[in-house]
């Protein structure tokens, strides 16, 4: 006999609908208080980490972090992933940094138009391939992240595109301040306050929800989980080529390995967030939770007096301690809900 | 039968693919059929085949393991250690293998006890190897080793024929005997193919994974002793992307990733073609980038071939149904 059986009752229920609701809810404020308890315990060694200025900085620096992990959040959601969200940021970046260095003159919201269309087009082809032909996005997304990366490599023929070669307008755009936050903050800031309203107070929005937690059951309903996955993609792609202007202008500089290796940020992002990898689960103050944590983190660690070498370590113990304990937090309620969706 | 009949096809392409791969970089390069030119290139498939060996089996039981990249370098970093403090070359090989191994345990308890997806466990403990080998080494190098350690990733069995290609023959016919002609593969296949039936059937599913991971992990720590071996040195970067050319090994040999399908057959043919098209574009200056290009459209193609012949039928190389 099978040592333990997944879809049997195993404890005595609670009202599903109470524990369905609260299952989000109960750990997006459990992180909010761990973030938060981070947050005091810093300040508290290091006085100077919570004035206004640096809490800017350190939400200039997450600025690109919570707009990625918006749109990895969508193709999570819809049942994908994107591995290659780093690279399509990479290549969309040199793009837009190839047109500014041959046409100076034309202005800022063409190359930021250029970049999220070849973000846009690049994620679109992951999307079709895993829509059309219903190939592993893990699989996809890992062939491509190969491919897109070889593409800068083959544009730019291995050469830096260095700060001296940048329009002025190109190079600013990102640090234009108001009310005292950078234009790259307040783009993540209004992104995020989108992304809260669409995606609980939308039919689009919810969509991404319904695809993702039951494919089947979406089709009965007339949308096509397919569909969803593709429209995630691109907009996921979209958002990476945006942050690909962003990230040249921030760092002032545009090569072949930008990037590298910052899909796994974007994903533990999502991950700590709460965002379940079988889809259908998770919201988006979970996804800003998530990345605020981790900026939290990095902006902390010099503070704190620890290599900067330690980043990589600490933010794969939380990700094996965030899965470890979202795995143990689906399995309750999946225990629970089973028979009561089997009920007729 | 007719999953063994399709196999054989694959495999088959996968057969005039390296023929016609030889036949093309021997007649672009003068140099190409040279014995030592083609011993010289089986370096550049014996360490990864070495890894996507078992990993072929972890894939074939529906599970994937993305870390293994990482284990490589954290298994280096450990010997690199371990040779600093004076340790000689079998007790090194013996920290490599088991590093490899307990890092496997890792992967594997997480998924088995922690009912942890395998793709978030070993993005996590990716981000986690690799992390701790930033973490200890930073901007060091390790190269103290011991001049007889050198001896796995340079030396020769006979002639030309080097050591690390000599094991990876071995342990190749070791996984095709295990997977293909004992109880034990049927198992694996069973547990990919329908996990809520072979459970049904007995098998204890958590354990084949605990094991197939574990055992993953201990090939990812042998190919560390081979690429330290060889390189004589070790960065924490050591093995980066390889993860990708591991995988595609697996995918291009035709295995599954849904689970359920795959033989040892198809990822040795895979491993090796994979192997010469990386040292064929050396030889006619491609750079290093830029194949990564070919390598990407192999694995998304490979995937794509059987999903095509499916969808629509007038492509499907067997009439017969």
């Amino acid at each position: 006999m099978p040592e333990r059986i997944d879809y049997l009752p195993m404890q005595p229920t609670m009202p599903p609908s109470r524990r369905r609701f609260s299952a989000t809810a109960q750990r997006d404020t459990a992180l909010a208080l761990v973030t938060l308890s981070l947050f005091i315990g810093v300040t508290i060694a290091f006085p100077q980490f919570a004035q206004p200025t640096n809490l800017a900085e350190v939400l200039d620096d997450s600025a690109l972090l919570i707009l990625l992990a918006l749109g990895q959040m969508l193709v999570i959601l819809s049942r994908g992933i994107d591995l290659s969200i780093a690279a399509n940021l990479a290549l969309s970046g040199m793009i837009a940094a190839l047109f500014n260095r041959s046409f100076p003159d034309v202005g800022i919201v063409a190359v930021m138009g250029i970049a999220t269309v070849s973000g846009a087009a690049l994620g679109a082809i992951n999307g079709l391939l895993v829509w059309k032909l219903k190939l592993p996005p893990i699989v996809v997304t890992l062939g491509t992240m190969s491919v897109y990366r070889g593409c800068i490599y083959l544009l730019s023929h291995g050469t830096w595109i260095n700060d001296n070669e940048l329009s002025r307008g190109f190079l600013s755009f990102v640090q234009v301040k108001f009310l005292g936050l950078t234009s790259l903050s307040w783009i993540a800031i209004v992104a995020s306050a989108f992304a809260l309203a669409a995606m609980r107070h939308t039919n689009s929005g919810r969509n991404f929800y319904a695809a993702g937690d039951n494919p089947s059951a979406a089709a009965n309903v007339g949308i096509d989980a397919g569909r969803m996955q593709f429209i995630a993609y691109t907009l996921c792609g979209a958002i990476a080529g945006l942050c690909g202007y962003l990230w040249v202008a921030r760092f002032a500089v545009a090569y072949t390995d930008i990037a590298l290796g910052f899909e796994l940020q974007v994903i533990a992002a999502c991950l700590i967030g709460g965002i379940a990898v079988a889809g259908g689960s998770g919201s988006v103050i979970g996804v800003l939770l998530g990345c605020l944590f981790i900026g939290v983190i990095r902006n902390a660690i010099p503070l704190v007096g620890i290599s900067p070498f330690w980043q990589m370590l600490i933010n794969g113990i939380v990700i094996v301690v965030a899965a470890l304990l979202g795995a143990r937090g689906r399995e309750r309620g999946r225990v629970i809900l089973e028979p009561d969706r089997a009920a007729p | 039968m007719k999953s063994l009949k399709s196999l054989l096809r694959w495999e088959s392409m996968l057969g005039v693919l390296l023929v016609a791969e030889f036949a093309f970089f021997a007649a672009v390069s003068a140099h190409f059929l040279d014995v030592w030119t083609l011993s010289d290139a089986t370096f550049n498939f014996t360490e990864r085949a070495l890894v996507a060996l078992p990993l072929a089996l972890l894939i074939i039981a529906g599970e994937i393991d993305i870390s293994v990249a990482a284990i490589i370098a954290l298994a280096s970093v450990a010997m690199g250690l371990a040779a600093s403090y004076g340790l000689d070359t079998p007790m090194l090989v013996a920290v490599g293998v088991v590093t490899g191994s307990l890092a496997g345990m890792i992967n594997g308890a997480l998924v088995t006890f922690g009912r942890v997806p395998s793709i978030v466990a070993t993005i996590g403990t990716m981000t986690l190897f690799r992390g701790a080998a930033y973490a200890i080494l930073g901007d060091r190098v390790l190269k103290n080793y011991p001049a007889s350690f050198s001896v796995f990733g340079q030396g020769y069995a006979f002639g030309p024929v080097s050591i690390e290609l000599c094991l990876f023959v071995v342990f190749a016919m070791g996984f095709g005997a295990l997977l293909h002609f004992t109880r034990w593969g049927r198992c694996v296949y069973a547990i990919g193919a329908n996990p809520i039936a072979a459970r049904w059937s007995g098998i204890s599913i958590d354990r084949y994974k605990f094991a197939l991971f574990t055992v993953t992990g201990l090939f990812s720590g042998l190919a560390a002793v081979m690429l330290t071996s060889r390189l004589g040195s070790t960065r924490p970067t050591i093995a980066q992307g390889w993860e990708l050319e591991i995988i595609s090994m697996v995918v291009l040999g035709g295995v599954s990733v849904r689970g359920g399908q795959g033989s040892i057959v198809g990822v040795v043919l895979a491993a090796i073609i994979l192997g010469f098209v990386n040292f064929g574009l050396g030889l006619l200056n491609v750079p290093g980038i830029a194949m990564s290009i070919v390598v990407g459209t192999l694995l998304i193609v490979a995937v794509a071939v059987p999903a095509v012949a499916q969808r629509w039928p007038m492509f499907r190389l067997d009439k017969a149904h």
